[in-house]
């Protein structure tokens, strides 16, 4: 009450100060780097697919109608149906439920564990070659056919599927952050807080982790992006989840037979499975650029 | 120089050991006791457990990795349960369509791929920059059996250039050998275009900046003549090691590639053992991809070595 000049002193602030409003500076971000604007807004409206797909007029994604088998997109089928005549408007709407979880999950699974892995790399030494050739061993092994090979050993579904990419995608994240904390272990000011006594915990916590964020959650989206073409594959090749899942890649698995005379059952999956990883691509091509001034700069 | 080149070979055993163990470990977790397929539904318990005995498969699982090691670097890679034939012989017979398919793709891909880095550098900030590197990540995300499957409809199907699908081997002549390889190749080679054209040009900007390209320049050296002979030489090393690490890639996506294209190769094989749970050559097909990878990746550490002597010392 006593106070009650303040008002006019804060008004006369932003004279003073550049505006500190943090919606002007997202807008101003996603000018200068239109590939988090677009691949952002491309994903926004896959998701919202994704979660409003039973109101968006589809019927049972699973719900078998041999009397409408292979009808090309049509009014009451707007993609058309598949051999066992469902409806693939349907389908398509609840794969991008299955791709969005499998990309995501797998995304920041694998940021987690090669988080953790490149920590421990990082401040246990003695761990760190068995660590590192162990990752080296894992990455040997090409992305798609570990998950292949982990796939033969268990039966299709969403939960192996991510498991079964995850571990291809955690060593590259690992080597990542390994590379980056022996860097921060030498940087003045980890050198200061260790000189003033901060304990390990904290110190990976407070210092460590918080400067590690950025180049992982740029890497991340390059997981998500590699997660769902594989588990596209996954399904398309027949490891992945069991055919009555609706999933992109299992749509385009039941296409291929007949793509030649019905190539809509094929081609339509595909077109939005590539705009999605286009997506996530151009936000995670925009998040570098936005946090890598000395590259951002120049690339038009 | 030597010294290098052994450090290098040696650096790869671990490596090797590491995906050795970790495919091992796949046959032994694999659910199913062979010897009790091989003992067949008549057999007693003690009959599957002399089975299991004389197949050594009471033994420790470090005993068992010891004897199934000894047995690969043999070159035995044992039998496919559902043919009964054995996994090396498997492999021979579908490998010349796999070898062929990707050193087409490597071949057609680098020579696509490092002028298109090397344009976009030297325009960098142009249309024709942008246009290159929105290629580029188009060629990322765009799956490789979607690119496969709009290629067989444009050029097999719609105009009816090429074939849509299926494979001749060398024997039936060059030409029609070629012709079946073409799509294939373009399918699998799009994403290995667009990281080689997108790490050409990173490394050709990185050149370009150099002081000794401005002296090249001052001294009248043609355009042609920096950007390819002081400034291309300079930014081999990681283009190379790029063209190594995409090597991943192509084994993943020929696996695709080849069931879209009917191509009778490592890839078709390793999807038929999938579907019919064929364990040993799935461990095969693994163990040999990742082997080619690491192999490849090594050549590539000894290629440095010419690129940039420095690396000798």
């Amino acid at each position: 009450m006593s106070e009650i000049t303040l008002p006019e002193e804060a008004e006369a602030l932003p004279e003073i100060l550049p505006a500190p409003a943090s919606h002007g500076r997202i807008v101003g971000l996603a000018l200068r780097h239109p590939g988090i604007a677009i691949g952002g807004a491309l994903i926004a409206v896959m998701t919202f697919l994704a979660i409003a797909a039973p109101w968006l007029g589809t019927v049972d994604p699973e719900a078998l109608d041999p009397a409408n088998m292979l009808i090309g997109p049509s009014a009451g089928h707007w993609f058309g149906t598949d051999m066992l005549g469902r409806d693939i408007y349907s389908r398509v709407l609840y794969g991008a439920r299955v791709s969005l979880v499998v990309g995501f999950a797998v995304a920041a699974l694998s940021s987690v564990g090669g988080m953790a892995i490149g920590l421990v790399s990082g401040f246990i030494r003695p761990l760190d070659p068995v660590l590192m050739r162990i990752m080296d061993g894992v990455m040997a092994i090409p992305a798609i056919l570990l998950a292949i090979a982990l796939m033969a050993l268990t039966q299709g579904s969403v939960g192996n599927v991510i498991i079964a990419i995850t571990v291809s995608q955690i060593p590259q994240v690992a080597r990542l952050v390994r590379g980056m904390v022996l860097g921060l272990r030498e940087q003045p000011f980890v050198e200061a807080a260790i000189a003033a006594g901060t304990r390990t915990p904290r110190l990976i916590w407070r210092h460590i982790v918080p400067n590690t964020l950025a180049p992982v959650i740029v890497q991340a989206t390059y997981v998500c992006a590699s997660a769902m073409i594989i588990e596209a594959i996954l399904d398309f090749i027949g490891a992945g989840t069991p055919p009555v899942v609706p999933s992109w890649g299992n749509i385009m698995a039941e296409g291929r037979a007949l793509w030649q005379v019905k190539p809509f059952i094929v081609f339509i999956p595909a077109i939005f499975l590539s705009v999605t990883v286009l997506a996530v691509n151009l936000l995670g091509d925009g998040m570098r650029d936005a946090l890598d001034p000395r590259q951002g700069g120049r690339r038009a | 120089m030597l010294f290098y080149v052994v450090r290098r070979v040696l650096a790869t055993i671990p490596v090797m050991g590491i995906v050795a163990l970790t495919v091992f470990s796949l046959l032994y977790l694999a659910p199913g006791d062979p010897a009790a397929i091989i003992a067949g539904d008549q057999a007693t318990t003690e009959q599957i457990a002399k089975i299991r005995a004389s197949l050594g498969l009471d033994q420790p699982y470090l005993v068992r990795f010891g004897h199934w090691l000894w047995q690969v670097v043999h070159g035995n890679l044992g039998t496919s349960v559902f043919t009964g034939q054995p996994v090396r012989q498997m492999i021979a017979q579908h490998f010349a369509p796999t070898f062929a398919l990707m050193i087409l793709t490597m071949l057609i891909a680098i020579a696509v791929a490092v002028p298109l880095g090397v344009i976009a550098a030297w325009k960098q900030g142009r249309w024709i920059d942008r246009a290159i590197m929105v290629f580029a990540v188009l060629g990322f995300s765009v799956p490789v059996f979607v690119i496969a499957y709009l290629l067989a409809y444009v050029f097999g199907l719609r105009l009816q250039l090429l074939p849509v699908q299926g494979y001749a081997p060398l024997s039936e002549g060059f030409w029609p050998f070629l012709r079946c390889l073409i799509l294939p190749s373009l399918a699998l080679g799009a994403i290995y275009v667009a990281l080689l054209a997108r790490i050409t040009r990173a490394a050709m900007l990185e050149v370009l900046a150099q002081d000794y390209v401005r002296t090249a320049r001052a001294k009248g050296v043609g355009q042609g003549g920096v950007l390819f002979v002081h400034a291309l030489k300079n930014a081999a090393n990681p283009v190379v090691t790029v063209v190594g690490l995409g090597v991943a890639l192509l084994i993943g996506g020929t696996v695709v590639t080849e069931t879209v294209f009917a191509i009778p190769g490592l890839g078709t094989l390793t999807v038929n053992a999938i579907l019919e749970r064929d364990y040993p050559v799935i461990q095969g097909v693994v163990l040999l991809f990742s082997f080619a990878y690491v192999l490849v990746n090594l050549i590539v550490d000894l290629l440095y070595s010419v690129f940039d002597p420095r690396i000798r010392l």
